[in-house]
């Protein structure tokens, strides 16, 4: 006999406000099995805990429903407190009775006859509860960092700090992502080359760090502490252990006009090239679109100069397999595309730039070797247009987020610009000056009043050509009136946007993304680095945007997540997971084809003389990650689901009947 | 004061429309809801937690994956007395267990016509792809259902004997 307790929480006055508690738990004193009920001001609180705790011992309780708010927020904490009493913990149920009845329903009628409902459902799931005990799988003690920016690199880097071996995967040519491609930071003026290239140089020269660069994931299996990563090696065309990185090939290279990544399209590199100076590894990379050698079997230049003899056309992609304990994704961000307005005619005017470009042309290793020309003929830039909120917070295009990095970023190089053409005017165009941050308002400040950079509170309506110069025409909302300014460049703060192709590596790995493809993370306030599926990270602007000091922190703190996990040597599983009955199983084979896991066998069953006498599934509970297909799939019903069996499923059914 | 004006009038309507659901010839169905944990029910708990309003007839059962549901649950529900059901996992691609939506997906094409070989309208199961981010969409969905079921009345008893 089913001895249950249902305690319901007030949660202050959440739940209480439009659910009539005391009646509600008058209620659930009548069911089935149900033999103390008692609602609580907070039943998370200690006291509340301690009234659980102190029901089981004295009632004798062999379950436990809490009609509280999401078991996403405090199945654990109930849980554990059943534990502590000495109940198994999936005894326990939560009745999410806050966020689906409390919170959406203002009636307390309707409130609390739905209460009534949602209790009686879950009291009938618990009679039907079976003690169940972790399951405990080996953990592989070695972690992969996909995406080397600046949070990829931090993170690697603190995970073999740690003393645990970490693989690197980045898909271009060099690590340093974004934050190589910059002039200078926010709010220090740090050089972004000087204090990133030294972490570069770190991470390629850690014994514990493996770098992949030119790579992706191509796919991954398992599931946390035991997944089997397959890393695809493109081919460099250049062999990473004979180059001594002289760069003799890229100097003599014949294709010279090849709009490249890294300098974003400001700058010209070679067919075969290294993206910047301080690439690490600095092993040059041949661009197999554009290099004639490899297109039309015509040139060779770059084999012929090479003095190690390095370079090798006929190199294949490598794929390699490895096995992983834990994941971080730093998968990072890029930028809208040029034509996404086209009224500000980028794409079609060589001098309306974003801000990666202008940051490009700032550095001192960018291609005008940081002098301020403008791309369309090279003359110096005596008057700068910059544009905020391009793209971002613009519902209308699909983005309706803040980019948060544009106005520091904007404001910084509007400083930059005036350091650099002492005479020029840099105008900055804005909706809202949004400067959070440690330093960041000051910044904002010292470039209003000391650099004098003009702010413009408005939108830019059309830039158009006329002449040499670009006209920008646009509002001044705070004088009310129209505005219009010839000047030789306009840089655009475009939005922020998830990385190419992330899509398809989220999906390989199952961790989720919302709908403009950032990585959800598992919980918004109190899990902002777990991913959706437990062993898998996240660090980084592949979260949302984010600023350097923002995307460091918390790759640091992915990193310790890692740690902490590849610090055990079992890892404790929840047995929420799919059995097999094989005196019910004909071996149909249904449910092995049904497992998106690849988890169910079949497997022989033997006489005693070990003759063969037919075949039964069986669930390896290592890789079953309890999604139930196999229940539904198979016609006889020989698998069943702890945690939600077939049994507590139609329970709840006829509970509401 | 026009704000309180306008509550006035907005609990003045809601009461009567709470008498009108009190009232014994007013229909209100009985929707049952399988979720699924990872999408759907986070987008059920983002809803509560933008406290957004919506009709009060589902039940919500909790389930790992629509894949996990068998066509004879949702049977059974009807049995029992549903005059609705819902079922609601997460957009194609997403699904926390790589390929489970999609067997749903497969799974309720097939189900839909065997529904109106047993005399039930197609209207009384919806399908619908929620996900942890869309609290909006699952109040839109939810409260499409309850009309569409109070529209087409109570199920017809279903007894499968």
């Amino acid at each position: 006999m089913a001895r249950i307790g249902v305690f319901i929480c007030h949660c202050g006055e959440n739940i209480s406000r439009t659910v009539d508690v005391v009646k509600a738990a008058e209620a659930a004193a009548t069911f089935r099995g149900v033999v103390h009920s008692v609602e609580y001001k907070y039943m998370c609180s200690s006291p509340g805990q301690n009234l659980i705790k102190e029901a089981i011992k004295e009632k004798k309780l062999t379950g436990v429903v809490v009609a509280a708010c999401s078991p996403k927020m405090h199945e654990p904490t109930f849980r554990r407190a059943c534990h502590e009493a000495g109940l198994n913990p999936y005894f326990c149920e939560i009745s999410n009775v806050r966020e689906q009845c409390s919170w959406v329903h203002e009636d307390k009628t309707v409130g609390t006859a739905k209460t009534i409902d949602l209790i009686r459902l879950m009291v009938e799931k618990t009679r039907k509860n079976h003690e169940l005990q972790h399951i405990k799988v080996p953990i592989t003690k070695k972690a992969l960092v996909i995406g080397a920016g600046i949070a990829g690199i931090q993170a690697a880097l603190d995970i073999a700090d740690g003393g645990q071996e970490v693989i690197l995967v980045e898909k271009d040519p060099s690590i340093g992502g974004h934050m190589a491609q910059l002039s200078e930071t926010v709010p220090t003026l740090d050089c972004s080359q000087c204090i990133l290239t030294p972490k570069m140089v770190d991470a390629s020269r850690h014994e514990n760090i493996t770098l992949y660069t030119w790579s992706e994931v191509i796919d991954v299996k398992g599931y946390m502490g035991n997944f089997e990563v397959t890393i695809r090696k493109n081919p460099r065309y250049v062999k990473e252990d004979v180059c001594t990185g002289c760069g003799l090939c890229y100097q003599k290279c014949p294709q010279k006009k090849i709009q490249g990544k890294f300098d974003a399209g400001v700058g010209l590199r070679r067919a075969i090239y290294v993206p910047s100076p301080q690439a690490v590894p600095n092993v040059p990379v041949i661009d197999k679109d554009h290099c004639t050698k490899l297109l039309k079997d015509r040139c060779g230049v770059c084999q012929k100069v090479c003095p190690t003899g390095a370079i090798d056309y006929e190199m294949k992609e490598e794929i390699i397999t490895e096995k992983i304990g834990a994941i971080v994704v730093a998968t990072g961000y890029d930028l809208i595309p040029n034509n996404f307005y086209g009224e500000y005619g980028q794409g079609k005017y060589a001098d309306v730039i974003d801000g990666l470009q202008f940051e490009r042309i700032l550095s001192a290793s960018g291609p005008t070797a940081g002098e301020i020309k403008r791309p369309s003929d090279g003359k110096i830039a005596e008057s700068v247009v910059f544009i905020k909120c391009v793209g971002s917070r613009d519902p209308a295009k699909g983005i309706p987020y803040c980019s948060k990095i544009c106005c520091m970023y904007a404001g910084k190089q509007a400083m930059l610009y005036k350091h650099k053409v002492h005479h020029g005017q840099a105008y900055v165009f804005y909706m809202d000056i949004r400067a959070g941050g440690k330093g960041y308002e000051e910044f904002i400040q010292k470039g209003i009043e000391e650099e004098g950079t003009t702010y413009i509170r408005g939108r830019v309506a059309r830039i158009f050509k006329k002449g040499d110069k670009l006209i920008v025409r646009g509002m001044d909302t705070l004088s009310g009136q129209k505005i219009e300014l010839a000047v030789d460049l306009v840089v655009l703060a475009s939005a922020m946007i998830p990385n190419k192709g992330v899509k398809e590596l989220y999906q390989k790995l199952s961790i989720s993304y919302d709908t403009y493809g950032w990585v959800s993370e598992s919980h918004p306030k109190l899990k902002p680095i777990e991913t959706s599926v437990a062993g898998i990270y996240l660090a980084g602007a592949c979260q949302a945007p984010k600023d350097i000091p923002d995307a460091v922190s918390q790759a640091s703190g992915a990193a310790s997540k890692v740690l902490a996990l590849l610090s055990k040597d079992e890892l404790e599983k929840e047995p929420l997971v799919a059995t097999i009955d094989k005196n019910i199983c004909a071996g149909c084979n249904m449910c092995v084809q049904a497992c998106p896991y690849q988890a169910i066998e079949l497997k022989p069953i033997k006489d005693r003389k070990g003759n063969v006498l037919r075949y039964a599934s069986e669930v390896n509970h290592g890789l079953c990650a309890g999604c139930g297909v196999c229940v539904a799939v198979c016609p006889s019903k020989a698998p069943d689901l702890a945690g939600i069996t077939e049994e507590q499923i139609y329970a709840e059914i006829v509970s509401l009947g | 004061m026009k704000q309180n004006a306008e509550r006035k009038t907005q609990d003045a309507e809601r009461n009567a429309q709470d008498a009108g659901r009190r009232t014994q010839d007013a229909f209100e169905p009985k929707i049952v809801a399988f979720l699924c944990n990872w999408c759907s029910y986070a987008g059920a708990d983002l809803a509560g937690t933008s406290r957004k309003q919506y009709a009060p007839n589902i039940r919500i059962i909790k389930v790992p994956c629509t894949g996990r549901l068998d066509p004879i649950v949702l049977i059974k529900s009807f049995e029992m007395g549903a005059d609705g059901i819902l079922v609601s996992g997460c957009h194609p691609g997403d699904c926390h267990y790589r390929s489970g939506n999609y067997l749903a997906r497969r799974r309720w094409m097939i189900f839909n016509e065997m529904l109106q070989f047993i005399g039930l309208e197609q209207d009384r199961v919806q399908f619908s792809w929620v996900s942890a981010a869309e609290g909006g969409k699952f109040v839109d969905v939810v409260n499409k259902i309850t009309e569409d079921i109070k529209k087409l009345g109570p199920a017809k008893e279903y007894n499968a004997s």
